[in-house]
Formats: structure tokens, C-alpha cells, sequence
């Protein structure tokens, strides 16, 4: 027993009597197994939601009803939203966490390692239900992923059962995963490793981890609301029992607004971590950079009625939620400002993670642009629901919080896999998704402008011809992505042997390991320096 | 007026200016719109957007020197600095000023678009899944605005017209250069009432009335749409509007109401006479597929989990006076709607009628306006 231990670097780990097989993955109380389980879980998301935006920009390819029914192009935009949400983009978060956070901050795995396997083990059902709702009679949820009520409620279909009992189990998930990483961060911390040393990653996650912890309940309130509304009579949300629809909206964003930087913060930190080591330079600002994240977390909480201009508030509320939100641009623009510092007069180099951080960097603020503008309350008159806003969301979304996460698993892959990836291959992928994202993307800025509302099967044929180009730009971007499998694929298989620094200008904890990392890093802590 | 808040800004005054020219060549932009209020909105959404291409210049231009300058393979060698507290102050508090600057004219167009007081003219505008109701409060004048465009169309069976998808059966018609005001509710779930060129966008709520108003300057049509997914044929409830001069809106309105007024009392001879099966069943048809086949289909057999079939439906075969009360009451609770305040009489019981005996419903009973109307004086 004792003899199996004397190599650290042990890749496979006996000394629990682990299990192999499918069972060592559902037993797992890992960090680097359940890392990659929520990684690998999100990427098949992300091809299943990107085959329902496939299905969208199928049926928009041209005016006129050709391949879906309007009730099932609902129910596409409304899973194809849930999906992209709490099952692409935040569990890729969580999955990046779970394998770099212990790692980075000299930690032996997460501090609840239990719970850790359970948080994820619970996701692929909450899915699941979620998915198979879509084969009910009368379809699955079909108003919008963000279910406003009454649409929702009287009017909506039997799924919504499904609907709201998925929801509660990804909240579930999500509170335990935001635990976890609180409690990793406050107690397993090397020696030395204080709060202001900690990289920016990890800063990032402590706060969106407060951010879960504080709106996820108020989502799963929104959502049991709905379903007492729906089956037990109550009028949470009905004006004929003394409700309020539009308190609905209230509930929801208050959550929406925190969740929207739930999946933007860990994408500040990766691209924090990136940045200096293309520019072989120490991250410009890294105090305000903590500071910045603070408060942009702490403004989200008061901006939530942005979402709903159009309500009918009282002039007062407009205008505060009007200043508050203008006010969320500065701290943002501090951030964009310090990576454009870190990289002035660096000695920079341009692989594939530098690639995907510069694209978004340039990209993220375009949608952050386009923020700016939607906080004038006024112009959110004629933007608000139309394809602008689907620009905009989808600029910070796919080409923000999507490309930092290719940006880390390209940055992480060879001390994950301990080879180095095929970086024509990567390259081919970063440039055609570059191009192709954009020519999605961008002209949708245009059609909603000249007055396409979004949610709609069809439109008038002023919007014909940028719809068609929007919808080549669609299926370019997706048939890209299988680029990305391959790389994965092939870098797992094998590749040039990755050194432990891995990237010439690398520093932190997770470079000194080696690639790829053992099973078991930091067994008894690291110093720091 | 619309150029004064322009003021704001110096650099953004030239370049607004040019855009402005040509913003309607090409479906590119914000429209400028037919109000002061669209125009100062429009100006609004250009000075902004001048203000982040500038950002933009400067940030991106400033990188991609970096990009192009800094890097290793020209030998490059790596700054040590890391740190400046005077930076990090000045690019937090340049930006703040530019949004101060900014909030003036927005605070300003804002208060405006939200004064409804001193209106003209008031007309109540309530949505319903799929259409919009409009009801003149200084005149006895009120009726629904359904989609025109036919479903060949839209199943690519025919050519589509020019205003595809954003044409009515009955537009909304206002007076130029007086203040109408909007009271916009809904009878179900939300909508949203949004017509580009005056800049109006306001959600209607079941239960609650929100106000919005506009005064047009040019006579002319204007279109716009549901903004606020409401259900299965969210996309397929346009509005549009028609601005005549005010005498001919007077005219208009005259006209109108005298037809009305006509309307009723031909709907009360009606009571009195016996239509047959036949006209029945045909004029059935016709209603029936414009105002029920969004659900029930045009083959009466609904979408299974979504909206029930009538084919072989217990209603459709079962007691008239139950399968009359549905259809002029509505269902609480559900998406059916009361169409007794929707549809005159004789269609009412034409689609009754047509609805008991197509599809193999065969049960022989012809209903007449007269039995609808003892549901419609019962309530």
C-alpha cells in the first residue's frame, strides 16, 4: 500500500480502491473527474441547444412557414435558451472551477468533495426531464426561457411540470456547486496564499459563487410560483385574483440580471489569466481588476428592471434603473482598459487562447456597446424585443462568455491531457468561427433596428435577405464547432508532450504541477512566494 | 426641436447629421419616425452610438498598435509596469462623465414620452392572442384589428405581397398634429403594442391599463407588431395605423359610426328572420377559419395538449345551449376567448352552426342569431 504511494505523479489512483469503468465516473468525489464531467456535460449541450438554434435558423432561412410549426418554433427558442443557460455555459464555468480553483490556489481538491459529485450527478436528470418534456403530447415549454407568467401559467401547456421541477434541480445543483467553491476558497488556501494574492479566476468565482447563492433561490421562488399559479389556483401572478403579471417580471429579472454576470465574471477571470502570459507581463491593475468585479456584482442587484422598460414603471423607476444600469459601464470598461494596459508594451505571442482572448476582448465590447445603448431608456423603447437586443445578448454571450471558455480549455488542455493540442487545427477553428459568429451575429444588429421583433417564426420581407445571411452565418458557426470535438479528441489521444509551464510566460500554482496534472495535486500544500 | 438636445454632444452633431440623410435608402437603421418624440428618440440612439464607435476607436486602436507593435517576434521585450492608481482614477472617471453627459438628453426626451396629460383623443387598445381591439373613447366606435395576410401566403402556396404579415383587416385610424393617448390593457396574456415610427412601445397587461400617446405630424400608414411573445401566433398580430388630416379623420369617424349604428339595427331584424342551413354553413366557414382555425385548426381537430379538437368533440356533438355559451363566454381559465363581443351575431351562429355539422359532426342542428342573442342579454 505504502509503496503505491511513493510516486506523486501516480496517474491512477488505487489507494481508496477507487472503481473503474463507468463506475469510478459516478462515484467520483474528484475535482479534476468532476471537472471534466461538467465540462464534457456542457459540450453535448451545446451541440444539443446548437442543433435547436440550427432548427430556428433553418425555419428563418427565408419568409413564409416551411419546416416547423409556430408552437414548435417556441418551444426550439425557449429550450435552446434553457439550454445554452444552465446547461452550455454555466456548467462549463462550474467544470473550469472545479478543476483550477484547488489547483490555483494550492489546494488538495475541492472542500466538499462529496457534495461535488452529487452537484453534478444531479444535472444530466434535471435535463433529461427537460429534454424528454419536448415528446409530451402538446409539446414542451414554449414561452421563452424566460416564462413570463401569464403565458406561462393559464396558458401555458402540460409540460410546464416538467419545466419547473428541471429548473428547481438545476438551482439545486448550481446553489451546491457555488458552496463548494466558497468553502474551497476560505479554507483551503496554502499558507500565504492571501485573498489579494489569489489569481484573478479565482477572484472571479468567489464572487459569482455569492452571486448563485443569492439569486438561484429567488429563480426557484419564480418558478414554484408558477407552478402553485398553474395547478394549485393561487394568483401569485393572475391580475383577476389580485395578482400581479408584471411582478413576474420583477421576480424573474432580479434573478436574470445576477445571472447574466453569473456567466460573464469567471470570463473576466480566464481572460485575467490569459492575457499576461501571451504579453509575458503582470496583469495591469490586478487591485481594481478585484475591486471592479466587486462592484459590478454588487450593481447587478439593482439594475434588474432594465429588462422591463417597456412595462408601464413609474418615470422615477425608469429613470434610476436608466442611471444605475449606464453606471454597470464603468467598472466593465476599468476591465477592458486593464487588459489593453497589460498588453501595452508586452512581449506578446499569439496562440490559440491569445487568439480567443483578444477576439474576446474586442467582440465582448461590442456587446457591451450595445448594452450602453439599451440603458438609454428611451432608445430601449424601440430596441427593446426586437433582434438588437438578440444581438446584443448574444455578442456577450457567445462571443463573451462562449469564446473565454474555448480560451481556457485551449489555455488548460495540455495540463489536463499533458499533450499539446493540434494548433492548425485550433487555429482553423478559431478563424472560422471568428468570421462565422460575426456574420451571424452582426447583421442582427441591422434587422432589429429596422424593426424585426424577436421570438417570431416568420417576418415581413423587408428583413429577407439579412435573415438568409444571418442563417449561413448560423449553420458556418455551428458545423465550426465539431472543429473544436476534434481538437479535444485528438489532444486526449495524444500530441507533442506538454511541459509543466506548458506556455512560455505561465505563472501561477497550476503551471508548477506537472502536465499532465496528477490525480492528486497539493497533497501537502505548496509554498508561496 | 429634436436638434436641440443635440447640443449635448459637438462631435456627434456633423456625423448624426449626415446619417440622418440617408437612414431610409437602406433598412439599416432606427427609423427617425413621424413624431418630435421618434425624432428625438432616433437623435438619442445616434449620439450614443457615435459615442461608443469613438470608445471603440480609441480602445480596439490602442490594442491593435499593441498587437501589431508589442509583440515578441519583433523583439519585443516585456514592460515592467503594472500598476498606476492615477490610471486606473482617470479612465474610471472619463467615462462617468461621458455618461452624465449623456443622461441629460435622455432624462429629458424620457419625462416627455411619459407626460400622457392634455390628450385629444383617447383610444383604448387591448390585445388578445392573436389580434388587437381598439375602442375610441370620444366616439361609440370600437372594433377588432385581425391580420390580413391569407394563410396561403404564409405556407409559401402563393406569392407574398408587400406588406406581408403587416397588413390588417381594419388599421387604426388618428387625427394628425393632436395628442392621442393609448390606454393599452389585454384580455390574456402580455402583448405589446409597438409602432416604430412614433416610437411607442408599451407593453398591455391583463388586468392593468399602461398609458402611452403620440402626436403624428405626417398623414400617412404606419406599421408595427407584437413585440412580446405571446403564444403561438405571436408573430402574426401587426398593427396598423392610419394618420389622416383632422377633417378627414372627422369624416371618417362619422362615417364609421353611422355604419355601426346601421350594423345594430339590421342585427336586430336579424332576430327576427330564419337563416338557412346552407348560407349558414358557408358564411360558418369562412368565420370560422379567420377567427377559430389558429387553434382548432381548419379541420376541427385542434392540436392534441395544446387546444382540444371540436371534430367529434363532446361539445361540438352535445348540448347547443353549452357549445353556445363557450363560444360567446369564452372558458375561464384557458385560451378560449369570449367571442360574443367579438363577432356579429349572424356569425356567431354561423360558425356554431358550421361547427355541429362539418368535419362528420352531423347532428342537423341549425342555429339562428336569435338563440345567440338570449346568451348575449343573459350576461
Amino acid at each position: 500500500m505504502s509503496t503505491k504511494n511513493l510516486n506523486a505523479d501516480n496517474h491512477v489512483e488505487e489507494h481508496h480502491g477507487a472503481p473503474s469503468g463507468i463506475m469510478r465516473w459516478l462515484l467520483t468525489t474528484n475535482h479534476k473527474d468532476i471537472g471534466s464531467l461538467y465540462l464534457l456535460f456542457s459540450l453535448l449541450m451545446f451541440f444539443i441547444g446548437g442543433a435547436m438554434a440550427m432548427v430556428i435558423r433553418a425555419e428563418l432561412f427565408q419568409p413564409g412557414l416551411q419546416i416547423v410549426e409556430p408552437d414548435f418554433f417556441n418551444q426550439m427558442t425557449t429550450v435552446h435558451g434553457l439550454i445554452m443557460v444552465f446547461g452550455a455555459v454555466m456548467p462549463a464555468f462550474v467544470g473550469l472551477a472545479n478543476w483550477m480553483v484547488p489547483m490555483m490556489i494550492g489546494a488538495p481538491d475541492m472542500a466538499l468533495p462529496r457534495m461535488n459529485n452529487w452537484s453534478f450527478w444531479i444535472l444530466p436528470f434535471a435535463f433529461l426531464i427537460l429534454l424528454m418534456s419536448l415528446f409530451m403530447e402538446g409539446g414542451g415549454p414554449n414561452f421563452g426561457w424566460t416564462f413570463y407568467a401569464p403565458l406561462s401559467t393559464t396558458y401555458s401547456n402540460d409540460s410546464t411540470a416538467l419545466f419547473v421541477f428541471s429548473v428547481h434541480i438545476m438551482g439545486i445543483s448550481s446553489i451546491m456547486g457555488a458552496i463548494n467553491v466558497i468553502v474551497t476558497i476560505f479554507n483551503l488556501r496554502a499558507p500565504g496564499m492571501t485573498f489579494m494574492k489569489m489569481p484573478l479566476f479565482v477572484w472571479t468565482w468567489l464572487i459569482t459563487a455569492f452571486l448563485l447563492i443569492a439569486v438561484m433561490p429567488v429563480l426557484a421562488g419564480a418558478v414554484t410560483m408558477v407552478l402553485t399559479d398553474k395547478y394549485f389556483a393561487t394568483s401569485f401572478f393572475n391580475a383577476a385574483g389580485g395578482g400581479d403579471p408584471v411582478m413576474f417580471q420583477h421576480i424573474f429579472w432580479f434573478f436574470g440580471h445576477p445571472e447574466v454576470y453569473i456567466m460573464i465574471l469567471p470570463a473576466f477571470g480566464i481572460i485575467s489569466q490569459i492575457v499576461p502570459t501571451f504579453s509575458r507581463k503582470k496583469l495591469f491593475g490586478y487591485s481594481s481588476m478585484v475591486y471592479a468585479t466587486a462592484s459590478i456584482a454588487l450593481l447587478s442587484f439593482l439594475v434588474w428592471a432594465h429588462h422591463m422598460f417597456t412595462t408601464g414603471m413609474p418615470l422615477a423607476g425608469e429613470l434610476f434603473f436608466m442611471y444605475c444600469t449606464m453606471l454597470i459601464s464603468v467598472p466593465t470598461g476599468v476591465k477592458i482598459f486593464n487588459w489593453v494596459a497589460t498588453m501595452w508594451r508586452g512581449s506578446l505571442t499569439f496562440e490559440v487562447p491569445m487568439m480567443f482572448s483578444i477576439a474576446f476582448i474586442v467582440l465582448f465590447t461590442i456587446g457591451g456597446f450595445s448594452g450602453l445603448m439599451l440603458a438609454i431608456t428611451p432608445a430601449d423603447f424601440q430596441y427593446h424585443d426586437t433582434y438588437f437586443v438578440v444581438a446584443h445578448f448574444h455578442y456577450v454571450l457567445v462571443t463573451g462568455a462562449i469564446f473565454s471558455i474555448m480560451a481556457g480549455a485551449y489555455y488548460w488542455l495540455p495540463k489536463w491531457t499533458g499533450n499539446m493540442f493540434d494548433e492548425k487545427l485550433a487555429k482553423t477553428h478559431f478563424w472560422l468561427s471568428l468570421v462565422s459568429v460575426n456574420v451571424l451575429f452582426f447583421p442582427m444588429h441591422f434587422v432589429g433596428l429596422a424593426g424585426m421583433p424577436r421570438r417570431i417564426p416568420d417576418y415581413a420581407l423587408q428583413f429577407a435577405d439579412f435573415n438568409a445571411v444571418i442563417s449561413i452565418g448560423g449553420f458556418a458557426f455551428g458545423l465550426s464547432q465539431l472543429l473544436f470535438v476534434a481538437v479535444v479528441y485528438k489532444c486526449i489521444k495524444g500530441g507533442e508532450k506538454a511541459t509543466a509551464q506548458v506556455w512560455e510566460g505561465a505563472e501561477g500554482l497550476e503551471w508548477e504541477v506537472p502536465s499532465p496534472a496528477p490525480y492528486h495535486t497539493f497533497e501537502t500544500p505548496p509554498t508561496i512566494k | 426641436m429634436a436638434t436641440k438636445q443635440l447640443s449635448w454632444l459637438i462631435p456627434a452633431i456633423v456625423l448624426s447629421g449626415n446619417a440622418s440623410a440617408n437612414a431610409d435608402e437602406m433598412r439599416l437603421n432606427m427609423t427617425k419616425g413621424v413624431t418630435d418624440i421618434s425624432a428625438s428618440v432616433y437623435n438619442l440612439h445616434m449620439i450614443i452610438f457615435y459615442i461608443c464607435c469613438v470608445i471603440g476607436i480609441v480602445v480596439f486602436g490602442i490594442m491593435f498598435w499593441s498587437i501589431i507593435h508589442h509583440r515578441k517576434s519583433k523583439g519585443a521585450k516585456p514592460a515592467n509596469f503594472h500598476e498606476s492608481t492615477k490610471v486606473e482614477i482617470l479612465w474610471t472617471a472619463i467615462p462617468f462623465v461621458i455618461l452624465i453627459a449623456m443622461a441629460f438628453p435622455a432624462t429629458k426626451t424620457l419625462i416627455e414620452m411619459e407626460d400622457t396629460t392634455d390628450a385629444d383623443l383617447t383610444v383604448q387598445v387591448t390585445g388578445s392572442q392573436w389580434k388587437w381591439h381598439y375602442k375610441y373613447f370620444e366616439h361609440d366606435l370600437d372594433y377588432y384589428s385581425l391580420l390580413a395576410t391569407p394563410q396561403s401566403e404564409i405556407k409559401n402556396k402563393i406569392a407574398k405581397s408587400a406588406n406581408y404579415l403587416l397588413e390588417v383587416d381594419r388599421p387604426l385610424v388618428i387625427p394628425t398634429g393632436q395628442k392621442v393617448r393609448f390606454l393599452i390593457t389585454s384580455d390574456d396574456v402580455i402583448h405589446s403594442w409597438w409602432v416604430p415610427e412614433f416610437a411607442i412601445k408599451k407593453d398591455a397587461n391583463p388586468g392593468f391599463i399602461n398609458e402611452a400617446w403620440t402626436r403624428v405630424n405626417e398623414p400617412g400608414i404606419y406599421r408595427g407588431q407584437c413585440a412580446e411573445l405571446c403564444g403561438k401566433d405571436h408573430g402574426f398580430m401587426p398593427i396598423v395605423v392610419i394618420a389622416k388630416e383632422p377633417a378627414e379623420f372627422d369624416k371618417w369617424m362619422a362615417e364609421k359610426v353611422e355604419i355601426a349604428k346601421k350594423f345594430k339595427e339590421e342585427e336586430q331584424k336579424l332576430l327576427a328572420m330564419n337563416m338557412p342551413m346552407e348560407e349558414l354553413m358557408a358564411l360558418g366557414e369562412k368565420v370560422y377559419n379567420a377567427n377559430c382555425a389558429a387553434c382548432h385548426q381548419q379541420n376541427g381537430q385542434g392540436i392534441p395538449g395544446v387546444f382540444p379538437g371540436l371534430k367529434d368533440s363532446a361539445i361540438a356533438l352535445g348540448d347547443v345551449k353549452e357549445h353556445i355559451d363557450i363560444v360567446v363566454n369564452g372558458k375561464a381559465g384557458t385560451a378560449m376567448q369570449a367571442f360574443g363581443k367579438q363577432l356579429a351575431l349572424k356569425d356567431l351562429a354561423a360558425i356554431v352552426t358550421y361547427e355541429r355539422n362539418a368535419w362528420g359532426n352531423n347532428t342537423g342542428d341549425v342555429v339562428q342569431a336569435a338563440a345567440i342573442n338570449e346568451f348575449l342579454v343573459d350576461k
